[in-house]
């Protein structure tokens, strides 16, 4: 974590100084938008970080490690999979959930397939996504994708 | 009154916990401090590395406004055709219902179809502030492994409409 903080405070340095350089106004018009929107997410990220605590709390690692873990095979891929699908939440909110599960046993097959069909699959918003592409074609997209978050979980459990 | 606590539901909600929490430390009540143990660890994660993320993220875009791809899209086609809608869906901010509207406009620009479902793919998946975050949380290894995985299923996934959509007079609405 600290690496990649460091990584971070680093990259955020050299960019900001490379800008100043070039123009001292874009900068500064960069680090406003930056700011408004750090601001935007502040206060939801918080309660996030709140709910996720509670919840790692009442939720023992254990029954993560058993659905979810490494060990957990289809089972573990299928509720991933279907959570994902079905919850719309937020994708900077997502990933401290996800970092959690991971350190409480969770494995990467399951948890890349969980953000990926959270990201692609929306049943939740099929609505307002038919009128747009039309029925026939957003539940097409939205089978082939959810297809597709599966052989990413497989593949990524397969690479890390 | 009704109006305010909607208003500023999500302070109320983190004041709510802020007041338990230093109740649950007066008269040493565990779960509370366990609870508060879990999230100082979240928010200490989430403080050192968020306000550097956001000042690449306003650097970003000062600096590559999504604009000025806009204008390219369309008029492309081939390898530099879906470059430019990864590139531009790359910039873009926000949940997935957000891309329908631009998937719109680049089809009335004359995007392919195989495009316009790279470009939802690429939207859902590979936008940069996320991609942040998602270092940030879950390490380069996992994110690069999550993308390099994901873009060619993406493109994939576009060829496959195309070719199912072809003769079947595929539009897309605006609301």
């Amino acid at each position: 974590m600290i690496n990649n903080a460091f990584i971070f405070i680093v990259v955020a340095i050299i960019l900001s100084l490379i800008s100043f350089f070039l123009d001292k106004n874009k900068t500064i018009l960069g680090f406003k938008k930056g700011l408004k929107m750090f601001k935007g997410i502040a206060i939801p990220f918080l309660n996030i970080l709140i709910l996720v605590s509670l919840a790692l709390y009442f939720i023992p690692q254990s029954s993560i490690i058993k659905y979810l873990g490494a060990g957990s095979g289809m089972l573990g891929l299928a509720i991933a999979a279907i959570v994902g699908s079905i919850t719309l939440i937020p994708g900077f909110i997502s990933y401290p959930i996800a970092a959690a599960l991971v350190k409480q046993g969770a494995s990467y097959t399951t948890v890349a397939t969980f953000m990926t069909t959270l990201m692609m699959v929306g049943v939740v918003t099929f609505p307002l996504e038919a009128r747009y592409l039309g029925k026939r074609v957003a539940a097409l997209r939205n089978i082939l994708n959810f297809i597709a978050a599966i052989i990413i979980g497989l593949l990524i459990g397969l690479i890390l | 009154m009704k109006k305010f606590l909607a208003k500023h539901k999500q302070y109320i909600w983190l004041l709510s916990y802020l007041i338990a929490t230093v109740v649950s430390f007066f008269f040493g009540f565990n779960p509370g401090k366990k609870v508060f143990g879990n999230f100082t660890q979240f928010f200490i994660e989430m403080i050192t590395f968020i306000p550097f993320l956001f000042i690449i993220i306003g650097l970003f875009d000062v600096w590559f406004p999504k604009e000025k791809i806009e204008k390219h899209i369309g008029q492309e086609s081939g390898i530099k055709g879906i470059f430019l809608v990864v590139i531009l869906a790359m910039l873009q901010a926000g949940p997935l219902y957000g891309a329908f509207p631009v998937a719109y406009i680049l089809y009335k620009k004359g995007a392919s179809i195989k495009n316009i479902f790279i470009y939802l793919g690429a939207f859902s998946s590979l936008k940069i502030p996320m991609l942040g975050i998602e270092i940030g949380y879950l390490g380069i290894d996992f994110t690069l492994a999550r993308t390099l995985v994901s873009l060619p299923l993406f493109i994939a996934i576009g060829y496959l409409m195309e070719w199912y959509l072809k003769d079947k007079n595929f539009k897309v609405n605006n609301l």
